[in-house]
Parts: C-alpha cells; structure tokens; sequence
C-alpha cells in the first residue's frame, strides 16, 4: 500500500500532522547536530562547544515533551486510524528514542573535559570515521521517516553493521593499547565509552528506522543480520 | 457446579434434538454441516435496471460481530437487508446470487420468509417499539410464532428477553405501561428483547445507536458485547469508533461492493486496500 497523498476531510488534522512531522524533524537534526558537535569538541578539545552540546540537550528533552502532548492531544482529539495511527505511534516512540541519542551525546560532551587533549593514543584514530558512520545513519533515519520510505529504513538497519563494526575494532585497540600502556587507562576508558556511546546512537537509529517501516507498512521489520553483537569483543577478550 | 454441568448436557441434548427435527422437517436428505452460521456467494441486487450490489460474497459466523461500515450509499444497509429477506418488501428490488443460513438457501421456494425472520431478526434505526405495553412489545413475537402455551411461559420469555437486552431491572415494575413512553436508549434496548424473545439465530442492527445519546449508545455496545456468542451478530455502522469498538470483523462497503473484509484490528490499523484506508483516515471524498 503506498502512502496516501490525498489530504483529510478535516483539515484542522492535516495540520496536527504537518506540526509533528516538522517537530521529528527538529529534534531528530538536533540529536544529529549534537552527536556532530559532541565529536568536534572531543577532536579539537573545544570546551566551549562541549558546554554547547550539554546545555543543548535540554531544548532535545523540551522537543520530546511537545512531540508526546501533541501525539497524545491528537489521538484524543482526531480518533486517528490505520497509518495515521501508526505514524503517531511511531512518532511517540521515535521522540523517546531521539532523546535517549541526546543523552548519549551530551555523555560524550561530558568527557571531552576529561580527555587529556594530547592523549596520543592510536587506537582512538577510527572514533571521527566511527562518528561519521554513526551520524549518517542518525540523518537516513530521519530522511526515512520524513520521506515515508521503507526501503531507506531498512537500510539503515543493515548499515548499522558498520558502526557495530567500528565499536568492536576501537573495543579491542583500546583494551591492547591499555594493557600495553596502565597510565593511559584513564583516558583510553573515556574513549571507550564515547565509542559505547556512538554504538548505542547508532542503535538507536535503527530503532527510529523500524518504528518508520512500522509506520509506512503495518509490518514489523524482519530480524536483520546484525553480525556480532555488541558484547561479543567483551567475550573475546577475557 | 456439577448439577450446572449435568444441566448443561441435558439442555445441548435437548438443544440437538430439536436441531434434528427442524432438520428433518426441512430437508430430508443428509444434511452435511454447513461452516458458516450464514454464507452469501456472489449476491447482486437490482433495483429496477440499477445494481445496488454489485456481487458481494461474505461468510458469517457465530463468534463474531461483523460490521458493515462505508459512506452513505454504499449498499452496506441493502445488503444487511438481503440476509433476512427484508428487500422482498420492496417491489422493484431484485436479489440474485446465494445466501445460506445452515447451508439452507435462504431464497429458496421451500423457505418460509416469517419463519426466516424469526430466526434472523432485525433491529432498525430509529426504535420502532409497538404503541402498545411494554410487555406486549415483547410477547408479540412468541405469542405469533407459538412459542408459549402457558401465560407462565410467556412470563418467563418476556423476563428473559428484557434481562438479556438488559432492561429488566428498569422496567420490571411498570411492564404495563406503553414501550413508547419509554427513553429513545430504554426503546431500542426493548426493539432488542423483542427480536430476542423469538429466540433468533441471527440478529442483524441497522444503525441501532444513531438516534441514541452516547450513555444510550454505550449501553447497546455493551449489549451487542454481551449477546456476542449466543446469536451472530452483523451491525451496520456509519460510527467507526463504533465498529471498532463492537466488532472482531469488519466489512468496508463502497458503491456496491465489499472494497474489504477481515479482523477489525488489521482494518483499522492496517487495511490492505488504498479505498478503506482513506475511508478510515477520513480522506475518503
């Protein structure tokens, strides 16, 4: 079934939808722009826009908050049915989700104070392409909810594979580089939770792209193929 | 407990025996045991050169409450109508097609149509009570149909009817006075122990909640709720909250055909055709 372009009857509710769309949109640039700028801070040790990232993420909160009374307000007030109903299901969890990579974000502004800014550790060389991957799928995500576009969902969901894939390669380098190195544990841990959390953004992105599948087709997105889970390098290396 | 349960044999026993009689007094060769309470295959009505219904196939069972739901005009209420023969009434209308109830042909010329309305009642729109007493608009039926010997037995059949439509507790002290006298919700709840007290089968409602105020509305919902089981029930609907709300099945109606029909949870949260979507969504028109 392809997504209906008519308008409704009642136009009061076209606009509650146009209203949502623009506010999911917003917060879901917000997040992105924050996971951005959260590892721009962390490259150049900015310390100003790390203060940036985290005083942001209160405006990312403040979104979620509008996008659940305005779902709310319009499941109360319109009875909405069938993919109207979905696209506001799916809305209310993706404001859920989307605050969550806020946090993610904010944590790894957090500790850009707490990275030494000449730590010279190697194995933190993949993080900005890990970033890149991770704020990628974040603006696919978000492309395929504005879009209505399943496919794009779906491939979000396999491109995660990626990012899981640079977590486990900096897991293993950081945990070498720290055993060879005691005196950089304090910051090789930091790193290892930035990349913790750009693995956690990134799955967070795939849960938009399934909540958007759900929205376009009724369906629930298949099981995909996720290659390593996310413990599996934890096991491998003790 | 186990005296209930006894009972209970005893009553499906009963129950069986009369099945086997009305069987056998309608159609003596073996009768293999139809799936459907009531099944419609390919039904097309005309009336005069216009086809209303353009061939509608539907089966209906016992368990569920199906609803018709689709905008004004869509043939939703002509076809309810074709199940109890009630179009017969209409001198240009035209049926053609098959619809069985138990796997008999409704359209036969073996079917008595008084007969068939009795075990395929009907509750319209606006209440329609008789302008006479309460109780009266209750044993009309089973006093027709000789279903009571005894004023005892119509007692209990009155009593039954009106506990089942869940009037009796209102009404029980003034059974005397005229069913129009009553309250719009209070009439159609009686329009409703009136087609029960015949002890149908099947029980078709015709938008019984459009002239009712929402407490009234609600009311017969939890009614249609409580019925579910003991008779099939179909229910044509312009309220879809109202259709979702009652039904487990649901049939979309859009110029004379049936655009859809399945769980009412798939319809209204992910109907396969494009038509019932934007009919649901509130694009349609």
């Amino acid at each position: 079934m392809h997504p209906s372009h008519n308008e409704h009857t009642l136009k009061a509710f076209d606009g509650d939808l146009t209203s949502l769309r623009g506010l999911i949109a917003e917060i879901g640039g917000r997040a992105e722009k924050a996971v951005q700028d959260a590892m721009l801070a962390l490259a150049t040790h900015d310390l100003a826009l790390a203060q940036q990232v985290i005083a942001g993420d209160a405006k990312i909160d403040a979104l979620e908050d509008q996008i659940d009374r305005l779902v709310i307000q319009t499941i109360a007030l319109r009875a909405p049915m069938a993919d109207d109903l979905r696209e506001l299901v799916a809305a209310l969890k993706i404001s859920g989700v989307v605050e969550r990579m806020g946090d993610y974000a904010k944590n790894i502004a957090k500790r850009v104070a707490l990275v030494d800014a000449n730590h010279n550790i190697e194995a933190a060389d993949l993080l900005p392409a890990m970033a890149d991957a991770t704020r990628q799928l974040v603006d696919d995500a978000f492309t395929a909810f504005a879009r209505r576009d399943a496919d794009l969902a779906v491939a979000v969901c396999a491109q995660d594979k990626t990012v899981d894939d640079f977590y486990n390669s900096i897991f293993h380098a950081l945990i070498a580089h720290m055993i060879a190195n005691p005196d950089h544990v304090g910051a090789g841990t930091h790193l290892l939770f930035i990349a913790k959390n750009l693995e956690r953004i990134g799955d967070h992105a795939t849960n938009v792209a399934e909540m958007v599948f759900f929205a376009v087709t009724g369906q629930s997105m298949n099981e995909r193929e996720r290659g390593d889970d996310a413990l599996a390098p934890v096991r491998h290396a003790f | 407990m186990r005296l209930r349960f006894i009972c209970a044999i005893a009553l499906k026993n009963v129950g069986n025996l009369l099945m086997t009689e009305t069987a056998l007094a309608q159609e003596p060769v073996a009768h293999t045991q139809a799936p459907h309470k009531m099944s419609a295959h390919n039904v097309k009505v005309f009336y005069g050169t216009n086809e209303a219904i353009k061939g509608v196939s539907i089966d209906i069972d016992m368990d569920n409450v199906v609803a018709f739901i689709g905008p004004s005009g869509c043939g939703k209420s002509t076809f309810l109508r074709t199940l109890n023969r009630m179009n017969d009434t209409i001198a240009s209308a035209r049926v053609e097609g098959d619809i069985t109830l138990d796997g008999q042909d409704i359209y036969s010329s073996a079917m008595d149509v008084v007969q068939l309305r009795a075990r395929v009642g009907m509750v319209f729109q606006k209440p329609n009570p008789f302008p006479k007493s309460i109780y009266d608009n209750v044993a009309y039926g089973p006093r027709i149909h000789g279903l009571a010997t005894a004023k005892a037995e119509l007692d209990q059949i009155v009593e039954n009817s009106l506990v089942r439509a869940g009037l009796w507790n209102e009404v029980k002290d003034r059974l005397n006075e005229s069913g129009t006298a009553l309250s719009g919700g209070q009439q159609q709840r009686l329009c409703i122990a009136r087609a029960i007290a015949v002890d149908p089968e099947v029980i078709l409602m015709d938008e019984p909640c459009s002239a009712l105020d929402p407490i009234a509305t609600a009311k017969i919902e939890e009614l249609i709720h409580e019925l579910r089981g003991r008779y099939a029930i179909v229910i044509v609907t312009h309220n879809m909250q109202q259709a979702a709300r009652v039904s487990q099945k649901t049939a979309f109606f859009h110029l004379g055909t049936m655009v859809e029909y399945g769980d009412t949870s798939d319809i209204f949260t992910n109907p396969k055709q494009d038509r019932t979507r934007d009919y649901i969504t509130g694009r349609y028109g």
